[in-house]
């Protein structure tokens, strides 16, 4: 190796870290610049997205009614068992009608891949924007979706 | 061969150990090291600091994924896909609906087909720049990774918006995409490619042109063209060392033969050749997306299918290009509902399998150079 190659060598060494320290500077001396993202404390006034897929809910109106009719096709397009509907079978004027009695949801086996939501034909399961799904004791993963008391919207069939 | 050292994680073998001829030294490597990416466990052979072999023992995070598949039906096993390659969900997801299209016969609209390609070549960046960062990384520079995220979490914010979630989507389902793209989508991308554009020459200043980060790459871990082709390494791997192995060019799916990019080729099948093809595929990309951005195609996102999907009898075999190399998808169907047998071509297997050949006769200080070029994503070679 020649020395003006060495020469050369240890010259663009230098210039190439000269290069790389230039842009550490200019964060450094560039504060608004903003990197990282702060945790998102501020649980009040944050927006999340609205097909964000946190967990599965049931909306309920002002009447405590829902949309569910009991059909099932949330639970057959579960690819894993997160789903369990049990129905009923309420009398109305004397005939029998199926209902809901409870809409089992396993939050600890729920993959948010939204086959259910899009499998359900009225709409009666939504994703819900929550994201802090951590508890003590596992069993409070497992919930029933339908409010206690709960009867079906009128006209839903 | 596989266990050909008799070490074995968790026996009476200390972890260090001399064995064989007098000199030789055995050292693991993981199951849970930072730099293995995941829970990848190396059985090094060394010689001071040569090494003279490296096994890689898997299996760590198998969950017999191919196995779940059997037992789901044709719109449900797509989800899993996404936790094998974690890194390109969306592309993992595509290449399964496109074979269940296959066997169902089924033209997908052509606004889907644009929406995935668009998807597709967004994961791909977000892959490549999450593979940037953390391959400065492990060469011992921390700040690139900040860097390398800023841009991918504008992408992850995209998909959120989108698809829902931010790493694995379960977004495209046989038939098409599952909704149709967030009104803010093109918006939004177009800021990313402005940030991206913006951003993209700090890669070279930082850590492209570094002197210690060349002499660490060049030279290192050469895999030559024949070697490439024999073990089976595709995607960036094969591509530098000048293996023209892209899908997209070789076996064009949806719209990509009406697209204009170029097929990256690098020759010299260095680490740091693999290094380059990774950073001029990403210009690659943001080229198709700034094609199909603005000439998204009105209509439907979604083709009505059957509610329950059911596969004629026979086999189907659909493969696509992910970050990470060739991805195949291989379903046999008996007619059911039910996939009989999958088995997916997972493009890190391959991949790493060629560790042992590169990394041999050189030092342990390049293995964690090596293995970061290799790109390797754990549960994409266990699944």
């Amino acid at each position: 190796m020649s020395v003006g190659k060495y020469i050369k060598d240890v010259w663009g060494a230098v210039r190439s870290l000269g290069r790389g320290m230039k842009r550490t500077l200019y964060y450094f001396t560039h504060h608004k610049e903003i990197i990282t993202q702060q945790y998102p404390d501020n649980r009040e006034t944050l927006n999340l997205p609205e097909r964000f897929k946190g967990e599965v809910v049931m909306p309920h109106d002002e009447k405590n009614e829902h949309r569910c009719t009991g059909c099932q096709a949330c639970e057959l397009a579960c690819p894993n068992g997160t789903i369990k509907v049990v129905t009923r079978f309420d009398m109305i004027d004397g005939k029998k009608k199926k209902a809901i009695d409870k809409l089992v949801y396993h939050l600890e086996l729920c993959t948010m891949c939204n086959l259910c939501i899009e499998a359900c034909p009225s709409d009666a399961i939504k994703m819900a924007q929550t994201f802090e799904h951590s508890v003590f004791d596992r069993n409070k993963l497992t919930k029933i979706l339908n409010n206690p008391g709960s009867k079906i919207m009128d006209g839903v069939e | 061969m596989y266990r050909e050292t008799q070490i074995i994680a968790g026996s009476s073998h200390p972890s260090f150990a001399e064995v064989g001829q007098p000199g030789e030294f055995i050292i693991n490597v993981g199951p849970q090291h930072p730099a293995t990416h995941g829970v990848l466990h190396l059985v090094i052979t060394l010689s001071g600091e040569t090494i003279k072999k490296v096994e890689p023992h898997l299996g760590y995070i198998h969950r017999s994924i191919e196995k779940m598949c059997e037992s789901l039906s044709y719109r449900q096993f797509i989800y899993v896909t996404s936790r094998m390659d974690y890194l390109s969900a969306h592309i993992n997801n595509h290449a399964c609906a496109m074979c269940v299209e296959k066997g169902l016969q089924v033209e997908i609209p052509p606004r889907a087909q644009v929406i995935r390609v668009l998807m597709d070549e967004l994961t791909r960046i977000a892959s490549h720049e999450l593979w940037w960062g953390a391959m400065a990384m492990d060469l011992g520079a921390f700040t690139p990774f900040f860097h390398a995220f800023r841009e991918r979490e504008t992408i992850n914010d995209i998909m959120e918006e989108t698809c829902g979630a931010r790493l694995t989507m379960n977004y495209m389902v046989p038939g098409g995409v599952m909704q149709d793209i967030h009104p803010d989508f093109q918006k939004r991308v177009k800021e990313f490619i402005q940030l991206y554009k913006r951003k993209v020459h700090e890669y070279d200043e930082m850590v492209t042109g570094n002197i210690i980060f060349q002499n660490r790459m060049k030279n290192v871990g050469v895999l030559s063209a024949e070697d490439a082709i024999s073990y089976g390494c595709t995607g960036p791997t094969g591509r530098g060392s000048g293996v023209s192995c892209d899908i997209r060019k070789l076996y064009p799916y949806e719209i990509y033969s009406t697209l204009e990019f170029d097929e990256v080729l690098e020759t010299g099948g260095d680490s740091f050749a693999r290094y380059m093809v990774r950073i001029r595929e990403m210009n690659q990309s943001i080229r198709i997306i700034e094609q199909l951005i603005d000439n998204i195609p009105e209509g439907e996102v979604l083709t009505k299918t059957k509610a329950v999907l059911k596969l004629p009898k026979g086999e189907f075999y659909t493969r696509v290009e992910t970050a990470r190399g060739e991805l195949g998808v291989y379903i046999v169907s008996e007619g059911g509902t039910n996939p009989f047998r999958i088995k997916f071509r997972s493009p890190g297997f391959s991949n790493l399998s060629v560790l042992d050949h590169i990394a041999r006769g050189s030092k342990i200080g390049d293995l964690v150079a090596m293995m970061g070029t290799l790109d390797l994503v754990i549960p994409d070679i266990d699944r």
